[in-house]
């Protein structure tokens, strides 16, 4: 029983040009995609003409078990790239026009396995799927500098406005975007033990993965500081939409792997967190019960009936609380506070892994639990001694001193920048990035290996077939996406789809040695096809 | 996994509904020497107009 899971973290960033508020987000965040996909880029200039492989898409689809009708669907709901219906085959002349006529189509498939595209109004990384919350955070970590490589470059272009990115989900005048979080799931799991589980589960852990946010209410009417910066934008409890009315649990079903066998559950209720240890809690608590949802293990339990009276109100009102002493109502009465719910998880996840795995247990599992439990008795003594772990710490850390420095009430401007650029993803200008060079904030990462990580794929999961034919073979593929990579291969007249569809083939030890063994794209084909 | 029983949560089923309960406050962060010579530093970077730069921070939804 363990944290390890195929995982992958998706962020929109902010995008902005100072001094004007009225630049098209579409434009400007085309030139952050098309900037890192440009020759300068060096072996990433392969991937420029690579487009996204829509066919396996299915964004309508619904966990509960029907599929959408694309009519009724709003058009923001139609990720797939196919307004007029569903693609034909993939072919090299549709790639160029796509991209190159419309901006919001820009698209990079990158080496290190992830994708970087313009997603509505905003610059988006989708990491490359990894197996434990510390490669998560990883390759989370990679996707800031992609970003910020992407920038500079913008920036060294004459005729280009200078653009900011922040990796932030609110503008605080009414406007969200997201931090999505991906599990592959057993799709023999009833959807609805994840939602009756995961629900209390995600309305209580913004008190360590919440990012922090001067405002209450979606476009901040109300002034004061609160633990995350996304609750105010949940209305609902389930549903499958991500832009209105958004749901604590998104129902999106959408595996990218074999369906019969997986389920891809989408998280849509996440901050965006520059703190490492906020996204490795994250991601590794949310694993872990997922593994005891999955083995029916917290029925009976701690955690086995925790329903929410009313999951929405309680998510609003925890998170206008960072004294953390607010209780939500449970549907049998009780009272709890959000730290006594995740008590009530870990315990049953700590009761789940020492049952299953004891001693044996890996050593990813114990530092998720050990560094889950500690954060959470001290959050219960004091907060503030979490500020070297938690983003909503560090930031009301900050907060409060310019407030007691300059006593400043909470509709202070100054106040509000500081929230913004606390996620600035510029060393010279982000405020978490300038905790991290005063190493005021714990790091797990070496930065060499985040470095790495901007260039090479995780090794452990199908983004290594992926990442290594884009940086060995690139200018042959001619498509890609989560579950295939095409190939456009001399002496075939046909484009060849090599699909992926179980993500824990394609690792290094899986066609590391066949990938050596082939030095052009044609030979990995033939070698494929047994031609 | 050392100590967490003693961490276990005290209040539950046997707390009267309406009891009220005095909000442990999150002690104002310290004004030590450390948060101090930060803000000084923060002071650099910090946008200059941090009016204009808030209200110039406008985005559309996204998702």
């Amino acid at each position: 029983m363990s944290v390890r899971r195929v995982t992958g973290l998706e962020t929109e960033f902010g995008i902005s040009v100072p001094g004007d508020p009225g630049a098209n987000p579409m434009l400007l965040s085309a030139q952050i995609v098309n900037a890192y996909a440009s020759p300068a880029a060096g072996t990433m200039a392969a991937a420029l003409r690579t487009r996204w492989d829509y066919e396996d898409e299915a964004p309508l689809r619904d966990a509960r078990g029907f599929e959408l009708d694309r009519a009724r669907a709003h058009p923001s709901q139609l990720t797939d790239g196919r307004p007029g219906g569903r693609r034909s085959a993939p072919n090299a002349s549709d790639v160029a026009s796509a991209e190159t006529d419309d901006p919001t189509m820009a698209n990079v498939i990158l080496t290190n396995g992830a994708r970087l595209y313009v997603d509505h109004a905003h610059p988006e990384y989708s990491s490359p799927e990894v197996l434990t919350p510390r490669d998560a955070v990883r390759w989370d970590r990679a996707g800031e500098r992609i970003v910020l490589e992407a920038l500079r470059r913008v920036g060294a272009t004459p005729g280009l406005a200078a653009v900011t990115i922040y990796k932030n989900n609110t503008d605080g005048k009414g406007a969200s975007y997201g931090t999505h979080e991906n599990y592959l799931m057993d799709r023999a799991t009833p959807f609805s033990d994840v939602v009756r589980h995961l629900t209390p589960f995600f309305v209580s852990r913004q008190v360590f993965a919440g990012a922090g946010r001067v405002g209450i209410g979606q476009d901040s009417r109300t002034a004061g500081f609160q633990v995350s910066q996304r609750a105010d934008f949940f209305e609902v409890e389930v549903g499958l939409e991500t832009t209105m009315k958004r749901p604590i649990i998104n129902t999106r079903d959408e595996p990218h792997a074999t369906a019969e066998k997986y389920r891809r559950l989408h998280v849509i209720i996440g901050d965006a967190t520059m703190c490492e240890v906020a996204t490795l809690l994250k991601v590794g608590t949310t694993s872990l019960v997922l593994d005891a949802v999955e083995a029916g293990a917290l029925e009976g339990g701690p955690a086995g009936d925790l329903l929410l009276a009313e999951p929405v109100r309680a998510l609003h009102e925890i998170s206008h609380d960072p004294t953390l002493t607010q209780l939500v109502r449970l549907r049998d009465g009780r009272k709890l506070t959000a730290v006594q719910l995740q008590w009530a998880y870990f315990e049953a996840a700590s009761a789940f892994v020492a049952d299953r795995t004891g001693a044996d247990t890996d050593a990813d599992t114990r530092e998720v639990l050990e560094r889950w439990e500690s954060v959470l008795t001290r959050l219960e003594r004091d907060p503030f001694l979490c500020a070297r772990e938690l983003d909503w710490v560090a930031k009301l850390r900050l907060l409060e001193g310019y407030r007691s420095r300059d006593g400043l009430s909470w509709d202070h401007a100054r106040l509000q920048a500081v929230d913004l650029q606390w996620s600035d993803v510029r060393p010279e200008k982000g405020l978490y990035l300038k905790l991290a060079q005063r190493g005021q904030v714990e790091e797990l990462v070496a930065e060499e290996d985040v470095r790495r990580a901007v260039d090479h794929p995780p090794e452990d999961t199908r983004a290594y077939f992926r990442g290594e034919c884009l940086a060995r073979y690139g200018p042959r593929v001619a498509a890609a996406s989560w579950d295939s990579v095409i190939f456009d291969v001399a002496g075939r007249g046909a484009l060849q789809r090599v699909p992926t569809l179980e993500p824990l083939r394609g690792t290094r030890e899986h066609v590391g040695a066949l990938l050596d063994r082939c030095r052009t794209a044609e030979e990995l084909v033939a070698a494929l096809t047994g031609a | 996994m050392t100590g967490h029983e003693q961490q276990r949560p005290t209040r539950r089923e046997d707390e009267p509904d309406e009891t009220p309960v005095v909000p442990a406050q999150a002690k104002a962060a310290d004004t030590d020497a450390d948060v101090d010579s930060l803000l000084d530093e923060i002071d650099e970077v910090l946008e200059s107009n941090s009016e204009e730069f808030v209200r110039g921070f406008v985005q559309k939804g996204g998702e």
